[in-house]
């Protein structure tokens, strides 16, 4: 069984370096990441030696370029057809999902690290508090798990990447944004208070801003631990429903 | 015992039935050919005998192992050459392959004889560190049914093995196909008449998701029987016309002058 996992997962991130798809993403994700915290961040001119406004962005970055990673995880498989040959090789299909999403994961984990500059620059001119930078790593990295889990689900569900695509970034954003007005808003007007509690309660912003300042709690991990497991396994269903078509 | 039996096979896709009953078994050196024409269910019970697809209804073993039940067990003991030999467009046929030896648990020196094995059977070495996007057709078909032998199963199913492949080609795998027989249970599709002459032990003709009749080989290569039907070698044409229609080949050129 782990066998088969594992060597999903390293085709899967071999995959990413053999095509063009790593660097471009590194590249646009580093590229972003410096505009966000430098410019629009304004890292330097709140002179405090913390990384608010590199994390601060993660959330929106996050919700472009994690369907550009999903997207492709199943609908490419189904439309070259290679999904017949995976899915005839002795692995379970519960094992070939895990082993795609984790590969998926384990580049985000290597586009974030790349980050280091960043972290370097702030300790190299402060004293910020590691603890909250490390938590902050672990949330965004967490968060973009979230994400992928998604989108790869909703990759099983078409031959298309373009839907995929699109259909992953509107999901996400609304497991984004469901904590603050744009969904409150139109929700509280007539939903019993109890929805509305339930509701602000899937946005990763609002966990995710409490994880970067420092705030580990053990519920928001729990969050995003159950929310990927939930996705996963909506994945497999849907693998499974839709490979005849 | 069998090492494929198939019983009461049944596909329905919505209201339309692409399986309709199918049952049969294939012993230890048999090559099996499905004949049919286009779209008469040989592919889905494929995808089913491989584990693909569920069945409706019915039941399938592989060595004995109950595909639904025994999923693993029973691809363990398959190769599969999918419909258009799938693969990984980015990959090298070496990567390819060694990613297939990953997942079926190959290790050591048995993986070593087993990929030069099935390198060399197919004949791979002159690409093997190119890219597949950037193969032939006929390189394309061999890389996937060198991902279907390399683990030396006992049983292989084949979905258009020698499809878009030129003469030559198509002569080596056939002389593949002879050559592993002996050891294993094959099935193999075709719509190409010649090929079950070329190749098989036995044939089935499917078409509308049902066997219409079993043919074989008479003795001393004086053509096939289908049921009460001969052709004489080069000639299962019109017993195939005669099968799948309904009508004789008389009846059909009546028709045509008509």
């Amino acid at each position: 069984m782990m066998n088969g996992t594992l060597a999903i997962f390293r085709r899967e991130l071999a995959g990413y370096f053999a095509t063009p798809v790593a660097f471009v993403f590194i590249i646009i994700f580093l590229l972003l990441n410096g505009i966000f915290t430098f410019y629009v961040g304004g890292l330097f001119e709140r002179g405090q030696a913390d990384l608010r406004p590199f994390f601060m962005f993660h959330p929106w970055l996050y919700l472009l370029l994690m369907p550009a990673i999903g997207m492709r995880l199943w609908a490419e498989e189904r439309r070259s057809g290679s999904i017949e040959l995976l899915l005839t090789l002795p692995v379970g299909l519960f094992d070939v999902v895990v082993g795609k999403f984790l590969a998926a994961w384990c580049f985000t984990a290597i586009a974030l690290a790349l980050t280091f500059p960043v972290w370097l620059t702030v300790s190299f001119l402060g004293h910020p508090d590691q603890g909250v930078i490390l938590a902050g790593y672990l949330g965004s990295l967490l968060m973009a798990g979230g994400y992928l889990a998604i989108c790869a689900c909703l990759s099983a569900a078409t031959r298309n990447q373009v839907v995929a695509f699109v259909v992953g970034v509107v999901v996400c954003l609304l497991f984004t944004v469901s904590g603050t007005p744009i969904v409150l808003d139109l929700v509280s007007a007539w939903a019993p208070h109890t929805l509305v509690q339930a509701i602000a309660s899937f946005s990763f912003l609002t966990r995710f801003e409490s994880i970067v300042q420092g705030v580990i709690d053990l519920r928001d991990l729990i969050y995003f631990a159950s929310l990927i497991a939930f996705w996963l396994f909506a994945n497999a269903v849907v693998v499974e429903l839709r490979k005849a078509g | 015992m069998a090492m494929i039996e198939i019983e009461r096979l049944v596909k329905r896709f919505g209201a339309f039935t692409a399986v309709d009953g199918v049952g049969f078994s294939v012993e230890r050196g048999t090559v099996l050919g499905f004949l049919g024409p286009n779209g008469a269910g040989k592919s889905t019970t494929m995808k089913m005998i491989t584990g693909f697809l569920p069945p409706s209804s019915g039941r399938i073993r592989i060595s004995g192992f109950d595909v639904a039940a025994r999923p693993l067990e029973a691809k363990r003991r398959i190769g599969y050459l999918p419909e258009g030999a799938p693969a990984y467009a980015d990959m090298t046929p070496r990567a390819f392959l060694d990613f297939i030896a990953d997942v079926r648990g190959l290790t050591g020196a048995d993986r070593r004889r087993k990929l030069d094995e099935a390198i060399a059977r197919i004949d791979l070495g002159p690409v093997l560190e190119q890219p597949i996007d950037t193969l032939s057709k006929g390189f394309k078909r061999r890389v996937g049914l060198a991902q279907a032998i390399l683990h030396d199963p006992e049983v292989l199913i084949l979905d258009e093995p020698t499809d878009g492949l030129d003469p030559n080609q198509k002569h080596a795998v056939r002389t593949l196909i002879k050559g592993m027989a002996a050891t294993k249970a094959i099935i193999i599709s075709t719509h190409i008449l010649e090929e079950v002459e070329a190749v098989c032990t036995r044939s089935l003709i499917i078409a509308r998701g049902k066997v219409l009749a079993e043919g074989e080989p008479l003795p001393e290569d004086a053509g096939w029987r289908f049921g009460t039907l001969e052709a004489a070698p080069g000639r299962l044409d019109a017993v195939f016309r005669q099968i799948t229609t309904g009508q004789s080949s008389s009846d059909q050129s009546a028709e045509l002058a008509a």
